[in-house]
């Protein structure tokens, strides 16, 4: 039996503290003083050990105010009241509209023990919002059988091939292949590391990145110019993404190179076939801004032989067009239908990315008929990237980006790939499926919030007086 | 009815439980100065009780702010803070407030709760005590009350029973008969206290209603409640025996989590001490995950084979099935109908739990006001509709809720969360780590589960039961029904925010 493709997660605690969600603070002039009942000592969780070490010895900022797992038992249990929680404004501060706060969190946890999250209550969140938050995956019961992923009782595939596949394959009266096999790469898992849309970034941010691809066995996009001496060392966990006007220029990167990202342009296609006629043996895969016409664009490209197409989001998950922008799931379903129609869809490879921050968003895109991800801002943030924002407008790094050692930026990086593909089991263990590529545009799967709609409150409700 | 449990039996109306906190959360602080000089007239004034004063005591009590209705009684003549000769007395918000809660349990609805869980009736009206901030399903919808009532009820002769078993095929199994038309999640031997265990068996004695052992086997402390205990077979099949499945009346089968659907049950090697590990015939320390799923059951006839095994070992135990909400809830719920189930518990996808990866508490399987819907309306198709006791959970949290559910179409409901919330929950969510719940109920470190009382934990329970019941007894009063059977299915009781003019 081949051996099961596992990646293994290494501790690598944060360089930086991180933002935490809440912080105790104590009005220590109404204290007793000499209470020997003190709360701090009862903390089941000891987080005011480290108050008193800083008391002291005065070497370290009073940071453990971060850890605080929000019991509240000091809060309720102290003689004189003085203790009392409230929300760090910090928190509040991290992220957008679209990553919030406790999803950026999350990642810097997972980044740092590659554990999946897991944790005790129910949901607390929004029964249901934009974008990915209003479809619900599947499970099986009792009459469909599940899959233990997780705990490798069974295995589950998560590996997804690039490139084109034939319709059918061709045979001579003595029974030899003469189809032309075009070429194909298979990832162990159903996501490419693409270079984060913002950071400050070095030589050491882009060998993190290339390192955990090498060491994942997936691939790295990014410009040319980033691809340096030691980057080059990655050999084919690294993909340039060009432009076609300067295909000339970097003819030996291509031919040393397995895949290529082409950004679009009007004759795409005859720059597409530019570089193969460089490197025959190189995938092309075309880089698209996401638009609400890209059904359309990718039937054209995927009528006139593209092998792989990449549409990009915004990182809020939203279309390009400036009129009505739609969010990344439902062109997804449009662009699958269309090459479903046109007889193109097992013939061409789709990828996606923009607005995907959870690892049950790639589950979900795929659900909606793309057959993998690229990641960039996730990976970023799993190297303790904050958001602020600051690396754009030219302001330091808080977490001084480009110093990060790239051994280190790797393990971050593993551990979250590690998480969430382990997520990526739960989901399909649930639903019973034992490989990602069958997952794809499994479009009865899942649970779509205006289906539901319709089907329920709708039905009751609409056209009442 | 036992004499040992004639004995036990709690009041109905236990009074007022308190926190037993010596800080009571609350979402204004009223604080006393120094400069206080104990007149009394606070006490006077304050028609909500934060201020008292005892004759033999010369000072004025602390305030108990958690009464307070905050700057709402600025207009009024009792406002202390303006009345108060000496100037002592001040106002704000309590920034803990603001930190408190969640969408789903907002801070208002933990306060309103505990209200309840103290008084047994809504005394502080300022908190939303009837819907959460989830911008969706219960949170949307409201109760459509009749302008004019058909007829005059009085509230007091409201039928509130839930039947369990409508079986008319089933001659052996008795008519049950529970007084309130929900009962009590299962919570492990293992995932809770035993304090909380017992307080949840004494409050469903109480009302005669039941709670469930969840999957960690049947503790001995148990035993004099067996007359209102579930007892659950869930895939790990973690203590049950055949003496277990003989005690009761009543037997569950988990097929499926709400929280955590597709996944197993899963018990940290921390929570697993020698007393679990002995419960769960496992070695202490270890991390115990159940099995999914059941690998005795890949169809309904598997399904049915289990019902038969266990109604050999107690033919006259009610079954239940407690099954998630997929995409085909509907088929697997008639399904559990035609295998002989007399109860189909659905746990909808953002009900309670220990511990369950964050990714399948979520996105997976469905809400539950959807499956409700859906369920209901498949089993009336069916024609069976009348034949099987619907029951309906995962994400119940007041009685408003339960008076939802009810109209949407189930019988009944399961309620968990609300149950740990009248024991001081605060939803912190970490049921799973370390030691424990921080707060004593869902611990089974020995020091920390100290923090409850087996009295206090009943009664507080019982006051929620309370409250709960005069709550929906009055609504059905003003819809002019005389029990809630007639309530089921009445989706015309109802309005829809996304639908409504």
């Amino acid at each position: 039996m081949p051996k099961k493709y596992h990646i293994d997660a290494r501790p690598a605690p944060p360089r930086f503290t991180p933002v935490g969600r809440f912080a105790i603070i104590d009005f220590n002039e109404d204290c007793a003083g000499a209470c020997h009942n003190c709360v701090k000592k009862k903390c089941i969780y000891k987080n005011y050990e480290k108050e008193s070490d800083f008391v002291r010895g005065l070497d370290r900022p009073v940071e453990f105010l971060n850890e605080c797992m929000s019991c509240l038992c000091c809060v309720q249990n102290c003689t004189k009241g003085v203790v009392s929680r409230v929300v760090n404004p910090e928190y509040g501060w991290l992220g957008d509209d679209y990553w919030k706060p406790e999803q950026i969190m999350s990642i810097w946890n997972q980044a740092t023990t590659g554990k999946i999250p897991v944790s005790g209550a129910g949901y607390g969140g929004p029964f249901s919002g934009p974008g990915f938050d209003s479809m619900w995956t599947d499970m099986s019961e009792i009459v469909r059988p599940t899959r233990d992923g997780i705990h490798g009782r069974e295995y589950i595939s998560t590996s997804v091939d690039l490139g084109a596949k034939l319709p059918a394959l061709s045979f001579d009266d003595k029974d030899r292949l003469v189809s032309q096999l075009p070429p194909l790469i298979e990832i162990p898992v159903p996501f490419m590391i693409d270079t984060p849309p913002f950071g400050e970034f070095s030589e050491n941010v882009f060998e993190s990145l290339a390192l955990a691809a090498k060491e994942m066995g997936t691939i790295f996009i990014t410009a040319p110019e980033n691809i340096t001496k030691k980057i080059l060392k990655y050999g084919k966990a690294v993909a340039p993404r060009l432009d076609a006007a300067r295909i000339g220029k970097f003819r030996s990167l291509i031919k040393a190179s397995a895949l290529v990202e082409l950004e679009d342009s009007r004759d795409v296609v005859k720059h597409v076939k530019k570089i193969k006629d460089i490197n025959p043996g190189v995938i092309v895969s075309v880089r698209i801004p996401l638009r609400n016409d890209a059904p359309e664009r990718a039937s054209k490209l995927a009528t006139a032989g593209v092998e792989v197409i990449h549409f990009h989001a915004g990182t809020d998950g939203m279309s390009s067009d400036a009129k009505e922008p739609m969010f990344i799931k439902d062109v997804f379903r449009n662009i699958h239908r269309r090459l479903v129609s046109d007889m193109q869809r097992d013939r061409v490879t789709l990828v996606a990315s923009g607005g995907i921050s959870m690892a049950e968003h790639m589950a979900k895109i795929i659900i909606c008929g793309a057959d993998c991800v690229t990641i960039g801002l996730p990976f970023l943030i799993a190297m303790e990237c904050r958001m602020c924002g600051g690396c754009v407008k030219g302001a330091a790094c808080p977490v001084e980006m480009s110093k990060i050692p790239p051994r280190y930026g790797a393990d971050r990086i593993i551990n979250l790939s590690s998480a969430w593909r382990n997520q990526l089991l739960e989901v399909l263990g649930a639903m019973g499926i034992r490989e990602v590529r069958r997952l794809r545009a499994e479009f009865g799967r899942a649970m779509f919030m205006e289906d539901l709609e319709k089907d329920t409150f709708e039905r009751i409700f609409a056209g009442r007086k | 009815m036992s004499t040992k449990e004639k004995m036990r039996r709690d009041s109905r109306t236990p009074g007022v439980i308190p926190t037993r906190f010596r800080n009571a959360l609350s979402k204004y602080r009223v604080i006393r100065s120094a400069a206080c000089i104990g007149c009394g007239k606070c006490a006077e004034l304050c028609p909500h009780g934060v201020h008292q004063r005892y004759a033999a005591y010369d000072k004025t009590l602390r305030p108990k702010d958690y009464e307070c209705r905050g700057y709402e009684c600025r207009k009024e003549k009792y406002f202390c803070i303006d009345k108060c000769p000496a100037g002592a007395l001040s106002l704000n918000l309590n920034p803990v407030y603001e930190a408190l809660g969640d969408y789903r349990w907002p801070a208002d609805l933990l306060l309103s709760t505990w209200d309840q869980a103290e008084n047994g009736r809504i005394t502080n009206t300022m908190f939303e005590s009837q819907i959460g901030k989830t911008s969706g399903g219960f949170d949307k919808l409201r109760l459509n009350f009749p302008k004019r009532i058909s007829r005059k009820v009085d509230p007091e002769e409201v039928d509130m029973s839930l039947l369990l078993n409508r079986r008319s095929d089933d001659k052996i199994t008795p008519r049950v008969r529970i007084d309130v038309p929900w009962y009590g999640g299962g919570m492990s031997f293992g995932s809770g206290s035993d304090t909380t265990m017992v307080g949840k068996a004494r409050a469903a004695a109480a009302w005669n209603t039941f709670t469930c052992t969840g999957e960690g086997g049947y503790p001995e402390i148990l035993y004099p409640y067996d007359d209102h205990v579930i007892t659950q077979v869930a895939t790990g099949l973690f203590g049950v025996r055949e003496e277990t499945v003989q005690r009761v009346r009543f037997i569950e089968f988990k097929y499926a989590q709400g929280a955590k659907p597709g996944l197993g049950g899963h018990l940290l090697g921390d929570k697993n001490t020698a007393a679990v590990a002995r419960m769960r015939e496992a070695v202490p320390g270890t991390a115990l995950f159940s099995p999914f799923p059941f690998h005795s059951v890949y169809s309904i006839e598997d399904h049915k084979k289990h019902v038969d095994w266990i109604k050999a070992m107690n033919p006259k135990a009610l079954v239940s099935a407690k099954v998630s909400t997929p995409s085909d809830v509907d088929m697997v719920a008639v399904g559990c109908y035609y295998a002989g189930v007399n109860v189909v518990h659905i746990d909808g996808s953002y009900g309670g739990t220990g511990a369950a990866p964050d990714i399948a508490k979520k996105n997976i399987a469905m809400p539950i006001e959807y499956a409700i819907t859906k369920v209901h309306e498949f089993l009336k198709a069916e024609g069976v509709r009348d034949e099987v006791t619907l029951i309906a959970s995962g994400g119940i949290r007041t009685a408003h809720d339960i008076v939802k559910a009810i109209a949407l179409g189930a019988d009944g409901c399961v309620v968990g969360t609300s149950e740990l919330v009248a024991l001081e929950c605060i939803r912190c969510k970490n049921c799973e780590s370390g030691r424990g719940c921080a707060r004593g109920i869902a611990s089974t470190d020995p020091e920390l589960k100290l923090m409850i009382e087996e009295d206090w934990a009943a009664a507080r329970i019982i006051n929620l039961y309370r409250s709960w019941y005069d709550q929906i007894r009055a609504i059905l009063a003003q819809f002019g029904m005389k029990s809630v059977a007639e309530l089921r299915g009445r989706t015309d009781c109802l309005t829809h925010l996304d639908y409504s003019r």
